[in-house]
């Protein structure tokens, strides 16, 4: 299994001083992707803007958005971000798309919620059918397509289009659980192989409480859910390596572990948690 | 720190006991609105893994209980004259009533303030944590049904609770069938002198037999009447004993504030499993040891407790629903013979599987898997190994693997997708019938036309991606299946007779090619598959009034060119609004067994591209049960089964005749399945 490392783009006071130190640092060190987070109603750096800023200081880690809303955007456009950011970073990208959970992303971005999980799919189809591209270039052959969700549906597209699950981050059982009906959709859909499954969690290992804090700002909307996203927020090097230990039994590819706190000091912290 | 717990049954009463002992300085109230001596129901039951909680959570409550309990270790099923008796599974129980009374005694010793008589119908003031154990009808839950995602839903049968003062000697399952439909009771012994006895049907049933109608004497001598051989002169018992449904009660969040949800308020599960109590105890156990671990920090505690109690809640309570759901169609299984009919109700919610069972009563599947081969040998292998006779065909075990598996030791090799034509492929890499050979034998040839499905990419970058330049798709309506896919031509009556004659052609061919199952593709949105759906068979003329019409003409054809084992691959739900439900897939099915179909492979949705899918291991083995006994046609099914004990669980209980394995990746065998390393046959002296 490899490891990734969240880019700090919804922590607060994030700025593009930090995000470059951090992906160069996660380019030095024992990780294998930088990946980004989605919201458009707060305070927090556009994924693909991130990502490609990313892109220019770093050159082994693979790019990734955990997940990016693909509804949000229109087809041709997330399609042209995401072929642009894979040329830039000379074929890195991993590309994550769900439709998200806030009905508040949808209306401060003027995108009807109604029917997301169509547009979704057709939006899949788009970036998997090579459909305008000759006309909407840079190619997109390449780029490693996830799909999240937790629902039927979702399971089914991210069989029928892409080439792996992301989920949605929880205990390694949860994990394995969802891992099992990715597999499920996957061999129904007849696809050869198996899904590429990347798992995330989050972590603090210095400032715990300012990583809560920000977790319970971040998960507001949830209610009483971010209380207990916090208590899942992963604040030792022991719940670090039992975390990564119960993703690998679980028979995760890619465990993304996010930042809640942004200070690069964190990285280092997670840098030896990983290693030690 | 003052708790107050409203309710106290098991849950609120238990809690008050460890919440004391915790921390005596802990104010510990709890209100009851009815007088300490009613009781409601008769026995509860544990098994050996609550009991061991118990005892470690509270010594003395512990063997206060276990001294008046009720033990046995077997199940009996009464079945067609029969009794099957089934050993190893340890359950204990104790009179509801005796069980208060142990805790009441306990709470007051332990100087917890209890009230009895008096209606709580607004949160208690001053209270660091309010508790609501206040049961199935919680006045609190109700009061914030919205801010707790609050759903309760009816489960399973009707059912009414009495005792009897004949004691059972194991747990009891008796099967009775009358002219109005089939009752059921659920029957253990709790005490020296008294029993539970639990009797249930479904709803049908019930009004049929005009208990609707019947006050609670009468509804109690109809019982009694019904079930006087097993009663064997003894009586039952009532207490307030009337007909009621099974309320499943869920809730997303457990808390509000400083209240929170314990026992049969926050969670119930089907009586059927026997699990209410023991989770309700649980519960109290998880609640202070989340308290005493975040340090009396009520916030904190609360989601912790919500966090370790909501998996293992909802894993009983998904087995319990199943369970539920097995009773209510158990008439189905009325043709099964009596081990086959044990075997399905022991395995009926998935807690318990072949193997497991041959741990805990070896004796029982050693008779299972001695009748399910048919011998009278005392010896026999389990039932996937058993050989299957299907028309002229006799295959060696029930094992099905996919193409790009391994056929070696497998009863069945499937041949993935092969089409009629050229223009019934799938991918332009798909197989057509004049360049496929097996691979392997026995081998089943799933034959089809892609339909509108037909012209993507190969799958290897995804499913239904079209491609640039495909060829002309063809289907029941000119309906696109997808995002940018085609548009299909309505097949005429010209193109429908050439499709025939393909099938009939390839049908020949399969023959010169020894094939031995020849399978026809009326599944995933396929070209047959779209004549059977009102999703996509859109037509106005006799191929749409009678939607089997073609795909049955066409296994008529067929049948009469191929003198083999002929299989039709079916989706039997098209999980999706206004399509294909497993009732219909039921009455299709039998149609094409009067055609002359011998098996049916049982797969589900992919008639639309935006249907509802259910994916999780063993996904498809209900929807085979279904059509296995609805249609009374040997079933195929996968749905990703990932172990040989899945297999003979699966046919076993009856649920399907051939099963698919999903074997997931083995370091083991990859490190055997080579010739030796070189340096190391290098070593050995030659």
């Amino acid at each position: 299994m490899n490891v990734g490392v969240g880019l700090p783009n919804t922590t607060p006071d994030t700025d593009g001083a930090l995000v470059l130190e951090w992906a160069r640092r996660a380019d030095a060190g024992p990780f294998s992707s930088v990946a980004v987070l989605d919201r458009v109603a707060y305070d927090g750096l556009e994924p693909f803007a991130t990502l490609a800023a990313a892109a220019g200081v770093t050159a082994r880690v693979r790019l990734a958005t955990m997940i990016a809303i693909a509804p949000l955007r229109s087809t041709a456009l997330l399609a042209k971000q995401a072929a642009s950011v894979h040329a830039l970073s000379g074929g890195r990208l991993t590309l994550g798309l769900a439709i998200g959970a806030r009905i508040e992303d949808y209306e401060v971005a003027g995108v009807e919620h109604r029917g997301r999980g169509r547009r979704f799919s057709e939006q899949l189809a788009y970036l998997r059918g090579g459909v305008d591209e000759d006309l909407v270039g840079p190619s997109r052959d390449g780029i490693e397509l996830l799909v999240g969700g937790a629902s039927g549906p979702a399971y089914a597209r991210m069989a029928r289009y892409a080439d792996g699950y992301a989920h949605g981050g929880g205990p390694p059982r949860a994990f394995a659980s969802a891992a099992t009906r990715a597999e499920a959709a996957w061999r129904d859909l007849g696809r050869p192989g198996r899904p590429r499954l990347w798992g995330q969690g989050y972590f603090a290992l210095g400032d715990v409480e300012r990583g809560n804090a920000y977790l319970r700002d971040y998960y507001a909307f949830t209610g009483p859910f971010a209380e207990r996203i916090v208590v899942a927020n992963l604040t030792s090097a022991r719940a670090i390596r039992d975390f990564v230990r119960g993703y690998e039994e679980a028979g995760c590819d890619e465990l993304v572990l996010l930042p809640t706190v942004g200070d690069v000091a964190e990285l280092d912290r997670l840098a030896e948690a990983v290693s030690g | 720190m003052r708790v107050s717990i409203v309710g106290a049954g098991p849950a609120g009463l238990y809690l008050a006991i460890l919440l004391k002992k915790a921390d005596r300085d802990i104010e510990v109230g709890v209100v009851e609105r009815n007088p300490p001596d009613a009781t409601f129901g008769w026995g509860v039951v544990f098994s050996e893994e609550t009991l061991g909680a118990l005892r470690d959570a509270d010594q003395e409550t512990y063997l206060a209980i276990t001294d008046t309990f009720a033990r046995w270790d077997r199940v009996d099923i009464r079945y067609r004259g029969r009794v099957l008796r089934s050993q190893g599974h340890s359950f204990s129980a104790i009179a509801r009533k005796r069980l208060l009374e142990i805790l009441q005694r306990r709470c007051f010793s332990l100087g917890v303030d209890l009230t009895f008589g008096v209606e709580v119908d607004e949160e208690p003031d001053g209270a660091d944590l309010v508790v609501a154990a206040d049961g199935v009808n919680s006045l609190f839950r109700g009061a914030h049904e919205r801010e707790l995602g609050t759903s309760v839903e009816p489960e399973g049968c009707k059912y009414v609770w009495f005792g009897t003062d004949l004691v059972f000697d194991a747990f009891t399952f008796i099967f009775r069938d009358t002219e109005h439909g089939l009752f059921q009771v659920h029957a253990y012994p709790f005490d020296e002198r008294t029993s539970t006895f639990i009797v249930e049907c479904p709803e049908p049933t019930w009004r049929r037999a005009g208990l609707d109608g019947l006050g609670e004497e009468e509804s109690l001598a109809f019982c009694e009447q019904l079930f006087a051989r097993d009663l064997q002169g003894h009586e039952l018992l009532s207490n307030r004993s009337l007909w009621l449904d099974f309320p499943k009660v869920v809730n997303k969040v457990w808390h509000h504030g400083r209240t929170v949800l314990l026992g049969d308020a926050a969670h119930t599960a089907h009586f059927s499993i026997g699990s209410g109590t023991k989770l309700a105890m649980e519960d109290a156990i998880a609640l202070r040891n989340a308290l005493e671990r975040r340090s009396w920090d009520v916030e904190a505690a609360l989601v912790d407790y919500e966090l370790e109690r909501q998996p293992v809640v909802e894993r009983t309570q998904q087995a319990a629903s199943e369970s539920a759901a097995y009773f209510a169609r158990v008439a189905r299984y009325r043709d099964l013979e009596p081990i086959q009919f044990a075997f399905n109700l022991l395995t009926r919610s998935s807690r318990i599987s072949h193997a497991s069972l041959t741990v805990r009563d070896p004796a029982f599947t050693r008779a299972l898997d001695a009748w399910f081969t048919g011998a009278t040998a005392v010896v026999a292998p389990p039932p996937m190994f058993a050989p299957l006779a299907l028309r002229n065909l006799n295959l060696q075990n029930r094992a099905v693997v996919r193409p790009d598996t391994s056929p070696a030791g497998a009863g069945l090799a499937l041949s993935g997708f092969v089409a009629v034509s050229m223009e019934g492929r799938i991918t332009p890499d798909t197989p057509t019938i004049d360049n496929w050979t097996p691979a392997a034998h026995p081998v089943a040839l799933q034959l089809g036309h892609a339909g509108r499905r037909g012209a993507c990419r190969p799958r290897s970058v995804g499913v239904d991606v079209p491609l640039r330049d495909g060829w002309e798709l063809v289907s029941a309506s000119p309906l696109p299946y997808g995002p940018f896919s085609v548009v299909p031509r309505e097949l005429d009556e010209d193109g429908m007779s050439a499709i025939r004659e393909d099938f009939v052609a390839a049908a020949r061919r399969a023959a010169e090619l020894d094939v031995d199952v020849l399978e026809l593709d009326c599944a995933h949105g396929y070209l047959l598959a779209s004549f059977l759906s009102p999703l996509t068979n859109r037509r106005t003329d006799a191929y749409g009034e009678d939607r089997l019409r073609f795909p049955l003409e066409l296994v008529d054809d067929v049948r009469r060119a191929w003198n083999g084992v002929l299989a039709v691959r079916l989706s039997v739900t098209d999980w999706a609004r206004g399509g294909v439900s497993v009732e219909d897939a039921v009455a299709i099915a039998r149609a094409l067994v009067e055609h002359g179909c011998d098996l049916v492979h049982t797969v589900a949705g992919q008639t639309v591209a935006e249907g509802r899918p259910e994916y999780r291991r063993g996904f498809l083995t209900a929807l085979s049960d279904r059509v296995r006994t609805g249609a009374r046609v040997p079933t195929l099914v996968g749905g990703h089964l990932t172990t040989l004990d899945d297999l003979n669980t699966i046919v076993g209980a009856g649920r399907g005749d051939l099963c698919i394995l999903d074997l997931p990746p083995s370091d083991l065998e990859s490190e055997l399945s080579p010739a030796p390393k070189l340096e190391e046959s290098a070593a050995v002296p030659s």
